[in-house]
């Protein structure tokens, strides 16, 4: 995204190679949502050198935010398309509570099999919610705000007053909650990997890049013959999968699943994305912004109470950094356009 | 054109799909009654807030005892569902049946007091327990735990967990959660009063969200690493605190108590990461309910303040003010006792 058309003008040659550098660096969400985060860090342990060198500290900095890191990345392919779900929240808890209860009928089951049932069901909704939006023609943000609710109300229904205990969850599934692999936790590799898999296929490989297409134009890509349909159903089912398996990570982390599980995750997994420099409006931005936005988010909510800052302000900080965001995004946007102006001018006048 | 009716037909489709689903939950059936009639024993009919909720079924069973005790008879019945309308029917069908008491747990404290006055009025004494009605839809209300029993029985748990001194902290609920925030202003004046050496450093609120208190927690413990001790006097912080230290540099040496359900807390009871917690007995809770219900069918009491009467096991209860009875003091779990309970 931060190449542009703009033909180097003498004067911008002039420019030394490290402004021009900085110039990239502060164009690139990326780098910039990055050195915000790095920023907080030290903050925080100069507040409180246990947040990063505690044993605790270390491993709760990276694990925390894995839950949101596989949101977010599913978010972003569904947001890439120019759609929405806000159906991941409720999938979230809806697998969560499965994966419980299959423990509590199978207790003998490989985690690795759970893992895996995690992810379908999570497809299984996403696809529902791909279909209804690619098949129905219905504008993402009803369909799933429809199925969230729907996601919700049969987790209630299912689970009502009940709810999973860390008691009914054997203890090899639990430790993977806090397990870590030359200090990395399990989890967070995992979300990692993930966040690498689908980074590559939206940039490197064609059908990836019609995302983006889509995305950019939808009625042109349809004219253009690009397989819109197949291309939003898969979106939708890889947001679904994720979310499941963030599910899973959830059951493991946090040991209980009752009825409220996964609320508001919705909307911070797009808060996420929408900060890493995804556009809400589709075409533009990478799961790399999106899963640095998930670590600040989550970084934000743990660092501000160390500092002593009030409740009421974390929310509000989190609100202004999206405002900040999406201000960004538009002020370099008219800038672009200014530039590409000028440029077309001077080719005018030169001619 | 054709796009356009199209769309409002998906749209259509989607809202009736979410119709149905509401049908679908609003459906609530339930396991009626049909012996009842009043003979020589006293016949109760116990409805709780819902059926298949193991807090209430470790009530009925303790009615139940009660009931074998005085030679009466019990029955429960309930809607699947806590809400607040659908008591009424079990409400008008006891009343229909003539039992001599009905011992329920509202859902809402208004919602039913028309159908419990009814009930009243055709001779049913009606006994609420757990959750309150208005005060004049019912004979006595018997009330589980009160504010200052559950302050002390945390202060004097934790004190005793950290030796009398140190620093501790408390994970509540919201923060405008009037129950906690009561609880913890009275563990606040206890402190002062009676334990100098225990210093309360911090209020941390989780919500009443299992992630939210184990973040809270987490930020809690790296803020303030020289914690002696943490109150949680919510059911789901003290197990969200509970699952974080369990698996972190700090379990064993931070101290954790408060007000916890035995299923919730079996685990770390068992590894060792909380030594003991707190909450009311249902099963002595319902064991009292029986009992009240039976002395005021047996007009033995009226509902009057200062009227006393023998509850089996738990010995002499007095009504107090506004027709209230309270159970006592609240109920601590160990290792050794968290195996015989289940809710």
């Amino acid at each position: 995204m931060s190449d542009t058309l703009v033909r180097p003008s003498a004067e911008a040659a002039d420019k030394s190679r490290a402004a021009r550098l900085l110039g990239q660096a502060l164009r690139s969400r990326e780098i910039a949502v990055f050195a915000v985060l790095v920023l907080l860090l030290v903050v925080a342990t100069i507040a409180n050198p246990r947040f990063l060198v505690g044993s605790d500290g270390w491993r709760d900095l990276l694990v925390t935010p894995s839950i949101l890191l596989l949101l977010a990345v599913g978010q972003t392919a569904v947001i890439i398309t120019r759609n929405v779900d806000l159906s991941v929240g409720s999938t979230v808890g809806l697998t969560a509570y499965a994966v419980g209860k299959i423990f509590v009928e199978f207790p003998g089951i490989p985690v690795v099999v759970v893992f895996v049932i995690g992810a379908l069901i999570g497809a299984v909704l996403g696809l529902i919610n791909g279909a209804l939006v690619a098949f129905g023609r219905v504008p993402a943000l009803v369909v799933t705000l429809g199925t969230m609710y729907i996601y919700r109300g049969v987790f209630l229904e299912w689970a009502g007053s009940d709810r999973i205990n860390a008691g009914d969850l054997p203890g090899r599934f639990l430790s993977l909650g806090t397990k870590q692999v030359l200090t990395i936790p399990v989890l967070t590799i995992i979300a990692l990997v993930v966040l690498a898999v689908v980074g590559f296929y939206l940039r490197s490989m064609r059908s990836g890049r019609e995302f983006y297409a889509i995305g950019s134009d939808p009625a042109a890509a349809r004219l253009y013959g690009l397989p819109v349909t197949r291309r939003v159903l898969g979106a939708f089912i890889l947001c679904g999968a994720l979310a499941g398996l963030a599910g899973v990570f959830y059951a493991a982390r946090y040991g209980t699943v009752s009825s409220g599980a996964g609320r508001n995750l919705e909307l911070e997994s797009v808060a996420a994305a929408v900060i890493g420099g995804v556009a809400i409006f589709g075409g533009t931005g990478t799961v790399w912004g999106a899963g640095i936005g998930a670590f600040l988010l989550v970084t934000i909510d743990r660092v501000l109470p160390l500092l002593g800052i009030s409740d009421f302000w974390q929310r509000a900080v989190v609100g202004a950094l999206i405002i900040a965001a999406v201000a960004l995004d538009r002020v370099l946007s008219l800038r672009r356009e200014r530039q590409l102006k000028q440029a077309r001018d001077e080719a005018r006048n030169a001619s | 054109m054709k796009l356009h009716t199209r769309r409002i037909a998906s749209l259509a489709s989607v809202t009736l799909i979410a119709g149905l689903g509401l049908a679908a939950c609003g459906d609530d059936s339930g396991s009626g009654s049909d012996s009842g009639g009043s003979g020589d024993s006293a016949s109760i009919t116990m409805l709780p807030k819902n059926l298949g909720n193991p807090y209430f079924d470790a009530s009925t069973t303790g009615a139940e005892t009660a009931a074998g005790e005085f030679g009466g008879e019990l029955e429960e019945v309930g809607p699947e569902t806590a809400t607040p309308d659908s008591q009424v029917s079990f409400i008008n069908t006891a009343a229909q049946q003539g039992v001599d008491s009905l011992i329920v747990s509202a859902n809402d404290p208004t919602a039913i007091c028309d159908a419990l006055n009814e009930a009243r009025d055709a001779g049913v004494k009606v006994v609420t327990f757990d959750s309150d009605t208005d005060t004049e839809c019912r004979d006595i209300f018997v009330n589980q735990a009160d504010a200052a029993g559950i302050a002390k029985a945390q202060v004097d748990l934790i004190a005793e967990q950290i030796g009398d001194k140190g620093k501790i902290a408390i994970l509540s609920a919201a923060a405008n959660a009037t129950n906690q925030n009561a609880w913890i202003k009275l563990m606040e004046e206890d402190l002062a009063a009676n334990h100098p050496n225990i210093e309360l450093v911090d209020t941390v609120y989780g919500d009443d969200d299992d992630q939210k208190s184990f973040d809270q927690t987490s930020a809690l413990l790296s803020r303030n690493p020289d914690l002696a001790g943490i109150v949680s006097p919510t059911t789901v912080g003290i197990a969200a605190a509970a699952r974080y230290l369990s698996s972190s540099e700090y379990k064993g040496k931070v101290a954790l108590t408060g007000l916890g359900t035995p299923d919730q807390m079996r685990a770390y009871i068992k590894d060792g990461t909380v030594t003991e917690f707190a909450l009311w007995n249902p099963t002595d809770l319902g064991y009292l309910s029986a009992y009240v219900a039976n002395a005021l069918a047996s007009e033995e009491i009226t509902g009057e303040e200062g009227d006393t009467f023998e509850a089996g096991d738990l010995g002499e209860y007095t009504v107090g003010a506004d027709g209230e009875v309270l159970l006592g003091e609240p109920f601590v779990f160990n290792a050794e006792n968290i195996d015989d309970f289940s809710f």
